[in-house]
């Protein structure tokens, strides 16, 4: 005898999973071992029905030595904390970090960040205790998640033994669910056309955000954070659920 | 020290009041932005909420209202705006709504005041108000121009006319005759500071006295209306124009701090509104004498004050004049022909220098030249021309437009010569060019037939394209010449900074400015071929030519207009003080802003004449 309701029967259990990272952040804040973490996970996510309008996000930016995860290091972090009315790039920070593997020429075009000018930045180990506490108990936004995600649990990993893991509203991904829905996105679909690009500099054309020069962990955050701004106003509300956009 | 706010403080090294802060500062800025995204449609203001920052537009477009949500200005990328609250008590005073999609940087208050009490250019620019900072600013509703924006004063001609009560009503209408007035004030008696006790009028004349047949030998204070109905000098003309409608009468005395300063009729209104230079074109053509022609001048000089007043711009000013000029011209002409009968053989009167470019102003010489007909013949022809041409240039000068001092009028017989002579004088000019064919080529190139046969000078002006853009050398020494006359190096306080570091207390703007701006774009204009006479016009062939560096062709344009308009202000100033005009600029009578804005001016003419040097180099004479 099934006392379900309806409701609770069409959820898929993989999106329930995701949608409740306040209960997943207090189950991870029991397990972690290390005091930083612990207090990272302590801080906790905000519950999923909380409007964006209450919510005080954090862009955040990666610059690395390539793209593999594990192999690869990050070597400048931008971040850039904010709300739906106000980007704080007055209180944007960054860290220059010297990371385990060479730099190697490819990354060095990308981002511009050289041997000499990591010469005398640290180890992420010496950064993992700032950022997490610039990160605490806020909702994290990045353009294309599985390389922050990623890199920043493999970094940690490395560092402290065991990985870190929080809430993140991808950009990108929110793009891609505009792209590929309506029926703009169906005649697409359907007439094999390319899709759109993603990349973080085209999706803001689409809103007539400026052209900023990529690659510069800072200038990337509050690219990201001004796409999602604009990305809210053009199809969502203040008072949409922040369960609905991070994953 | 790097920033890691690069893209911020790369934009605000293009905008001024950013671009001029020292680096410093400028950092300092760059660090304390926030920003913010605005979907079109969104309020991004509200009328009485508390400022805390100075807004930048980053991308987008803003408009800002009025509190009766009359439009105040409209801004785009680089502008800025809530100044005005933040200066006063840090409320919002013009409410903004993003009108595009937008991203807003924001300065905070305390940024806001730290550049404001330490960098003087930064508290200029913030003070002067965004509406009078921007040319495109001027979007005030267009009604709120004419009767609505001008004063009672403006239309006060004369003195009142006044009569002491007990005249007679004969005496009262041979007064009006005499002094050509409509209507009289009436005052208790004759001393000087006799009480206003009445008004007569034509109409009281009509409807008290004669159609009521009484004897006119009676006392003025019979027929008069004692019920006063008067009008404060500062009060507007449309209210002028609600009160006579109001109570029916045709007459307004007007006061100033109770003392009567004149009488204004409801004509006056009218002829208000129709003292636009169509109007006075029109009118140009039904004057049967030079004399009555030579009364129209002083309603073109009203013109010009209007439209100066009403905020027109340089190119609507210019070829309103240069338009007025011509049918004074032509009218001239026209009654020359009637005096003097028809001519012996055709002819074509030319306009030169600033009417022909159409950039004509109210001081201005008479230049202007006849071109005969092949078959004019000295001996039989001459005297008829010679009486032509002094008939019209006295008639010009009758009109306010002065005789040329350089002498280059049609009374000059070598200015008064059939087409081939003209042709040849042109052809030496351009291959064996000297200082004085040079000064010629400068006032005779820009050349525009005016009456006759126009094809002459069409034909003359082809010739000149033809042969001067064919002739480097001839280029290269018009653009010596160009950069004889070089523009102040600024302003300081009251006096102009001279490039050598003396000092004037005046600037002659026309001589320092818009004449070196016309020569250094003839020169440009000649080296593309380029047909087109006027100034801009002229700017806008060379900037599709390309032959400028990328954006100084529109600086240029921005110039242009600025060194125009400060000059046009300047005039209509002198005569609304009842001063004649000239070309005479003092820094002192200019605001903070027309300083700095003529300085850039002043600027760009400056590097665009070092540019002209450096691309048409050498230059024998």
């Amino acid at each position: 005898m099934f006392y379900l309701k309806k409701q609770e029967l069409k959820t898929d259990p993989l999106q329930m999973l995701s949608k409740n990272w306040q209960n997943t952040m207090q189950q991870l804040e029991l397990k972690a071992k290390d005091a930083r973490l612990k207090a990272f996970y302590q801080a906790g996510a905000v519950a999923a029905d909380t409007a964006l309008q209450d919510i005080c996000f954090v862009a955040l930016d990666f610059e690395t030595t390539g793209l593999d995860p594990v192999r690869d290091g990050i070597v400048s972090i931008g971040l850039v904390p904010l709300t739906l009315n106000r980007i704080h790039s007055s209180k944007a920070q960054s860290y220059l970090v010297k990371p385990r593997v060479q730099l190697n020429e490819r990354s060095v075009i990308v981002h511009g960040i050289t041997d000499s000018a990591i010469a005398q930045a640290a180890d992420l180990e010496l950064y993992i205790e700032p950022l997490l506490q610039a990160l605490a108990g806020k909702v994290v936004l990045v353009h294309h998640l599985p390389i922050e995600r990623a890199f920043l649990y493999h970094g940690v990993m490395s560092r402290l033994g065991e990985g870190v893991i929080f809430p993140i509203i991808d950009t990108l991904a929110l793009e891609r669910g505009f792209t590929q829905s309506g029926l703009q996105g169906w005649w697409r679909s359907m007439t094999a056309q390319a899709k759109p690009s993603l990349r973080l500099a085209d999706c803001r054309q689409r809103y007539q955000l400026p052209a900023y020069q990529p690659h510069h962990a800072v200038t990337d955050a509050i690219a990201c954070a001004e796409l999602f701004q604009a990305q809210v106003a053009q199809h969502f509300s203040v008072s949409t659920p922040v369960g609905k956009l991070w994953s | 020290m790097q920033i890691e706010q690069i893209e911020i403080l790369n934009f605000l090294k293009r905008y001024s009041p950013f671009k001029e802060l020292p680096d410093d500062l400028l950092h300092q800025t760059a660090l304390q932005v926030d920003i913010g995204y605005f979907k079109a449609g969104t309020p991004i203001l509200r009328f009485g909420e508390p400022l805390q920052a100075l807004h930048l537009v980053r991308s987008g477009a803003v408009e800002t209202y009025r509190r009766n949500g009359v439009l105040y200005n409209r801004l785009s990328e680089g502008g800025i705006f809530a100044e005005q609250g933040l200066l006063r008590d840090k409320t919002v005073i013009f409410p903004a709504t993003a009108i595009e999609d937008s991203l807003i940087y924001f300065i905070p208050v305390a940024c806001f005041e730290l550049l404001y009490q330490s960098d003087e250019v930064f508290a200029d620019y913030v003070e002067i108000g965004d509406t009078q900072r921007k040319k495109s600013g001027v979007l005030a509703d267009k009604s709120s121009n004419d009767l609505m924006s001008s004063e009672v004063r403006q239309l006060i001609g004369r003195a009142a006319v006044t009569l002491a009560a007990d005249a007679t009503v004969q005496q009262a209408a041979q007064l009006m005759q005499q002094e050509s007035v409509s209507s009289l004030l009436i005052v208790a008696d004759q001393s000087k500071d006799a009480a206003l006790v009445g008004i007569v009028t034509d109409r009281d004349l009509r409807n008290r006295l004669i159609a009521a047949g009484l004897d006119y030998q009676q006392p003025v204070s019979v027929i008069m209306t004692k019920e006063l109905v008067c009008i404060e000098s500062n009060q507007f003309v449309f209210e002028a124009m609600l009160v006579m409608l109001r109570h029916n009468v045709h007459h307004l005395p007007v006061l100033d701090q109770g003392k009567v300063l004149g009488i204004i009729s409801i004509a006056d209104v009218i002829r208000y509104e129709s003292q636009n230079s169509l109007y006075i074109v029109s009118s140009i053509f039904r004057q049967q004498t030079v004399a009555e022609l030579q009364s129209l001048s002083t309603e073109l000089a009203s013109c010009f004050v209007r439209m100066v007043n009403e905020d027109a711009n340089s190119r609507m000013i210019g070829a309103a004049m240069a338009v007025t000029g011509r049918s004074f011209k032509q009218r001239l002409l026209e009654l020359a022909e009637q005096h003097l009968g028809p001519p012996p053989v055709p002819y074509c009167f030319l306009a030169l220098g600033s009417m022909a470019r159409d950039e004509q102003l109210i001081v201005t010489d008479q230049d202007n030249a006849l071109v005969l007909h092949n078959d004019y013949d000295p001996l039989l022809h001459q005297d008829y021309f010679a009486a032509l041409a002094e008939f019209v240039c006295d008639g010009l000068a009758l009109c306010g437009y002065s005789y040329c001092s350089g002498d280059i009028m049609a009374t000059n017989s070598q200015w008064r010569q059939p087409l081939r002579v003209w042709q040849q004088y042109f052809t030496d000019w351009i291959e064996k060019p000297d200082a004085q064919r040079l000064l010629n080529s400068a006032i005779f190139f820009d050349l525009e037939g005016v009456w006759g046969e126009l094809h002459w000078a069409e034909q003359l002006n082809q010739q000149i394209r033809r042969q001067v853009k064919a002739n480097a050398d001839f280029l290269a020494c018009m653009a010596r010449n160009a950069i004889s006359r070089t523009p102040p190096l600024g302003f300081f306080k009251d006096f102009v900074l001279e490039n050598d570091g003396q000092q004037n207390n005046s600037l002659d703007i026309k001589r320092r400015g818009t004449a070196p701006l016309a020569d250094l774009v003839r020169v440009h204009a000649l080296s593309i071929g380029c047909a087109a006479t006027n100034t801009y016009e002229r700017l806008l062939a060379v900037k599709a030519a390309g032959i400028l560096p990328k954006g100084r062709a529109d600086d240029l344009i921005d110039a242009l207009e600025v060194i125009a308009m400060v000059r046009i202000r300047q005039q209509a100033k002198s005569l609304q003080a009842g001063r004649s005009a000239d070309n005479k600029v003092k820094p002192e009578e200019l605001s903070a802003f027309e300083r700095k804005t003529l300085k850039e001016a002043f600027q760009i003419l400056s590097f665009a004449q070092k540019f002209l040097k450096f691309r048409y180099p050498g230059g024998r004479q």
